[in-house]
Formats: C-alpha cells, structure tokens, sequence
C-alpha cells in the first residue's frame, strides 16, 4: 500500500523528505492468550513544521505507534515485527539505547496524558527540566536552571524563578502540563509527540493549552504528533490527520477533507456520533452510533477488521484486508467502495 | 425559584443545598478547615423532562447528585421528592424512596460487584424491594431488563469482567431501571466510554425516557453530550449555580460569562468553523478557600470591584431563563 502512495504522488517525491516516515510498522506483544497485534502495519509520515492528528478509539494502536517511534516499548513483551521508522531518512528500529538517547529529546520529543504520573514527584520541576537541558546540552546544572525557569517563563507559568523550586504536586492539573511542555522543549526537538495532552483537563484548561501549544509551534517551528481521541480537538489544531481503527490506518487526509468528505464508514461513524453545541436546528436528532465495539487484536481475521461494525460490509470483506487508495488530492481510504 | 416550564408537575425540588466537607488536622483530628463543596444550590425538576448539571472537575455536581439520594448527608438545605423532604427521613423511609430514585454512574468497572453474576447484581434490588412474587417471576424479569437495555437473557449467567465498558454500562442502567424508578441521577455515564460506544449509550437513555417516561438529573462535564440529551442546562462553579436556561436557549445567548467562556472552549468537529475564544485565565481556584462575593470574579473578563464584596442572586432575567451575575441579563 505503500507503493499506492509513492506512484500516485510522484510530484510530491520529489520534494523534500518527510521529517518522519513510518512504513509497515508492526509492533506485536507476546502475552499468555496469544500474539496481540497492536500494531498492525501502520504507514504515516510527518512533514517538517506540521500538525498531524492520529484520531482512533482506547486500543486503536495510536500510543503503541507513538511509543515505537521513540522505542518506549517494553520488549518483551512487545517486539518489532516488522517495518520501518524512518527520522531524517535514517531507520530508528535497529538503533541501540545509546543512539536513541541522542534522538529522544533533542530530536523528538514527547509529552503524555497523564502530567502527574510523568512527572517525578520527589525532585522539584526545576531539576527535572534542568537535567534534560544539561544532559543534552552539555550546560552547569546553574545554567540549565536558568534555561529552566526561561522555558517555565516561556509556558506561561506566573513567577517562575520560585516556581522551578516547586514540587510536582504543588501545580494544578492544567500547570502540569505547562511544565511537561516546557521539559518537552527544551531542547528544541523538531517533532512533539503529543500523547492525548488535554484528555485529563477540563475544557476552559484544553483550550489553554492547545493555545500554547500552537503559540510554542509558532515559536520553535517543530512539528506537532497530536494523538487523540477528540475529533474537536483534531479539527481545530490539526493539517493532515490519520485514523486508525484496530492497528491499521484506515484513512488518511488533509483536515478539511476528512471532515468535509470522510470516505471510510468507520470515520462516517466517527464524525457523526458526536453531539455538536453549534449546530441549533433540528432538536433532538438521533445520534448516529457504531453497532458494536472495538473487535480482539489477538489473531484478527483476515479482511477489513470493521467489516464486523461496517453497515456497507458485503462478503469481499471479510475475505482480504483492503488496500489504503488515494481518493483525491492527499486523501487516503482503506475501504473497497 | 428556578422553576421548571409551567404546567409540568415538579418532581424534585432542591432548595439552598450545602455541603461542607470538614478537613480534619492535628493530634486530635480537630476540624481545621471547610472544603465548600456545595455552597447553596437549588433547582427543580419537573416530571419527564432531563435536567443537565454541568461545570469543571471540583465545581461539586457529582456532590449535588450525591446529597439528594443521601448517599452522602447534605450539611444543610431541603431535597423535596414529590413534596416531602429526603433530608429528614428515617432509614426505612430512606429506603422505600429509593425505589423511586436511582443513579447510574461514571465507572462501568468500579461499579458492578465483581464477584456477582450480572442476574445476581440485576436481581439484587428485586429481591430488597420484594418485587417478584417466586424465582421464575425473578427471573423472567432479569431477562427482560437485559432486552431492554439490548444485552442477551444468557448474559445474566456472566460476571462483569467479560463485558465491554460500553456493555457495563448497560449493566450500571439495568440495574438502576429494575426498581422503575421516577427519576434517575446519571453521574457522568458516558464519560468513561469511547465516542461510537458514547451514541450507543446516549441513545439508550433517550429511548428508556421515552419508553417509561424517565426523568433525568444529568451530570457531566461534556457541553456537547448535555445540550444534546437536556431539556434545561444548570451550569455550576465552585459549588453555587451561576445559569439555568432551556437547553437551546442556554446555548444560543448564555448570559454568564463562565457561560460564555465554557461554550467556546468546546471544540467543534468542523475545521470550516472559526470562533473567537474567550480565554479564561488560570485555574479553579481553591474551594477551601473560594473568592468572596461572586466566586467567578477572579477570572471573569467584566468583573467590577464590587463584585468580589457582593454575592450575586440567582435571577430570573427572561422567562425561565435564570442567572447569578450583577451585570449581565
């Protein structure tokens, strides 16, 4: 399916790699029932400067897929099955820890959902940001605590210079991951992964945050990962977005197409499952719900892994797992119809 | 006050709400302090319809739930359930009424006894209340409760473990509807789940209000999902209601200006809208100690000095539509 795109747009080969171009990946983990194939084959790629959004339901292969970028899996369990990372042109897979240890951080890094349990609760914030700053950038520990309190000052955070001195605990939720960001930039990576940033805060303190987030991507230039499930959040935030439904893409597209013109029924079902508060009207409209749930990654069936949800589903099907086919300009579709 | 669309019945009153939670310190676990949980909250709600209570984590809803079915003791204040008063009843009266009033939850996993099969945690409330007359009767009606939340009759002879959280849910609703209660408290039921098994359940609710002509305390922080299940909205902060209005109204002209700034932080699914955001600046603050007067002033863009010295009343500023801010509606 690869090859789909690369001959469908010879125009854009031409131009300048992606920043990041995942191929084929595979990430499987090993458990007592059997081999669970999180992720199953998984082409995305991020161009330099960019947001990307990887939208998908709780087992989707989303975090696994993050993860494996910046080889955060436990192995075992998990192993690399099969494909491709590609940062830069060069193949992240066989790297040791050494060598990603030059990548993480000063190249891609990534901030999580859950800011309490990133953070270390025994060091102040301070040290924490400080110690990425001079590990990577081979500052003093004074000079990187003056980068710190620059980078808390740089997220907003009122009176940073006592702040650095605080504890984890001392920050509300929103503050949190304020600070995560700011560990996550202090080295200027080119790529932010953004592992479901706002999905533990309430919504005035999302806002505050995708703001900065963009006001930081302003900034540093760097190119933005955003892993969610909340489809608001995609459209208001993201370029390009990928949706992933059981470990394989199933569609890919630029934002105004994917809203404007979803072709997969799986993200059909997606968009129009969710209330919207701007649209007045018709009260009382039905939602549209998927039948069903989420099927087992444990030795899938062959075919389109939806087709068991699918109102379209016909016998093809279920036999072989559709190709990912170009549909228009960038838009990308694992679906025969 | 606040009242319901004329004409309907009034279900359930809640008048002047408090509870104080008491943080206790020191050698002799004195009360040092007072969390103001819910701070003087009322409300009505009239048969048959949905009320939404929405605000951010803290803002006490789940607390306001929970003090009308006295699952937790409110401090202070009346719940008047069809006129009589919740919060002096007696333990056996406590408990007739629960027949009438039943809540479903947030957490489809810690809320079902794990060591119980589903018939058992269904069945459970049947056998309290005395509502079937011999086994089979209790049984048949498991297996219809299972139909009508659209699980299978084999599925009672299961243990929660194996069902999914959208189908835990179901479980969580069954259970609540097996008493036929008036009026069910749901506290976040859809929060936890995914946003294609979200509909599923959304859909459910609407279709057992129609069918047993339900009424609904709905509780949540998800704007979207409220506008879409309410008939009127309640918006809360830090432990007092600052807007109650018919769902549409509320979100066509909110007059609050917490209101307003919580309505546009909420994404829209559409990347061809493009609003103008009001941005809230800092946190919740702490509701141990909450601002004085009106308690949005520290973050509210047309805050006046005097609004940190005077409480606001909530108001009716246009029929049914009702708000607690000194300069706005």
């Amino acid at each position: 399916m690869r090859s789909t795109r690369a001959e469908s747009s010879d125009a854009s080969a031409c131009v300048a790699e992606p920043l990041l171009d995942i191929r084929g990946l595979k990430t499987w983990f090993k458990t007592d029932d059997g081999m669970v194939r999180a992720v199953d084959g998984v082409d995305l790629h991020i161009d330099r400067g960019e947001t990307l959004g990887v939208v998908g339901e709780s087992g989707c292969g989303k975090t696994v897929t993050a993860r494996s970028v910046l080889k955060l899996i436990d192995m075992p369990p998990g192993r690399f099955e099969d494909g491709e990372i590609l940062w830069q042109g060069r193949n992240l897979i066989p790297l040791d820890q050494a060598e990603m240890n030059k990548i993480r951080a000063r190249e891609i890094a990534i901030i999580f959902q859950e800011p309490m349990t990133s953070l270390n609760p025994v060091y102040t914030v301070g040290d924490q940001i400080a110690e990425v700053i001079e590990l990577h950038q081979k500052l003093s520990r004074k000079q990187a605590l003056v980068g710190a309190a620059e980078m808390l000052r740089l997220v907003n955070i009122p009176h940073p210079q006592r702040r650095i001195h605080d504890y984890p605990h001392q920050f509300s939720g929103g503050m949190r991951q304020r600070v995560m960001i700011a560990m996550a930039l202090s080295c200027q990576p080119k790529l932010l992964i953004a592992d479901e940033p706002t999905t533990a805060l309430d919504v005035t303190i999302q806002a505050q945050i995708l703001e900065l987030m963009q006001e930081m991507k302003d900034k540093f230039g760097m190119a933005i990962m955003l892993i969610t499930h909340a489809m608001g959040v995609v459209a208001e935030t993201c370029q390009r977005v990928t949706v992933m439904y059981a470990g394989k893409v199933v569609e890919e597209a630029p934002v105004e197409a994917l809203f404007g013109n979803p072709r997969h029924p799986y993200t059909q079902g997606l968009i129009r499952s969710i209330p919207r508060v701007d649209r007045a009207a018709e009260k009382k409209q039905r939602l549209e719900a998927i039948a069903g749930t989420v099927p087992s990654l444990l030795d899938p069936p062959p075919g389109c892994r939806f087709a068991s949800r699918c109102k379209h589903a016909m016998e093809v099907c279920t036999r072989a797992m559709p190709p990912l086919k170009e549909v228009g300009s960038g838009h990308f579709v694992r679906c025969v119809l | 006050m606040s009242g319901p669309q004329p004409g309907s019945e009034t279900l359930l009153s809640v008048r002047d709400l408090r509870k104080h939670f008491a943080i206790t310190g020191g050698v002799f676990s004195r009360v040092v302090d007072k969390v103001h949980a819910v701070d003087g909250v009322s409300f009505d709600i009239a048969a048959g319809e949905t009320l939404g209570l929405v605000g951010e984590s803290g803002c006490g809803k789940s607390t306001t739930g929970r003090c009308i079915l006295r699952l937790i003791e409110p401090s202070s204040g009346e719940v008047l359930f069809q006129g009589s008063d919740v919060t002096r009843m007696k333990t056996d009266a406590l408990r007739a009424l629960r027949r009438d009033m039943q809540i479903i939850f947030q957490d489809p996993y810690a809320s079902l006894n794990p060591r119980l099969t589903v018939g058992a945690i269904i069945g459970e409330a049947l056998t309290i209340h005395n509502l079937a007359a011999s086994r089979q009767a209790h049984e048949d009606r498991v297996v219809q409760l299972l139909e009508t939340v659209g699980l299978q009759p084999d599925h009672m002879r299961r243990f929660p473990h194996e069902f999914s959280g959208g189908q835990r849910q179901r479980i969580g609703i069954a259970r609540a509807l097996a008493v036929e209660p008036k009026l069910v408290i749901c506290d976040e039921p859809v929060s936890a789940l995914d946003v294609s098994i979200q509909a599923q359940v959304i859909n459910l609710l609407e279709d057992l209000q129609e069918q047993f002509g339900l009424t609904y305390l709905f509780i949540a922080h998800d704007l979207s999902v409220v506008e879409h299940i309410s008939t009127r909205v309640a918006v809360m902060y830090l432990g007092r209601v600052v807007e109650i209005a018919p769902s549409r109204d509320l979100y066509d002209n909110p007059l609050h200006p917490y209101t307003e700034a919580l309505l546009s932080a909420v994404p829209i699914p559409d990347p061809t809208v493009k609003r103008k955001r009001i941005m809230l600046q800092g946190d919740v603050p702490n509701p141990i100690r909450p601002p004085s007067g009106c308690h949005f002033h520290t973050r509210c863009p047309i805050a006046k000095p005097d609004c940190a010295q005077r409480v606001p009343e909530l108001r009716e500023s246009k029929p049914g539509h009702w708000v607690s801010c000194h300069y706005r509606g």
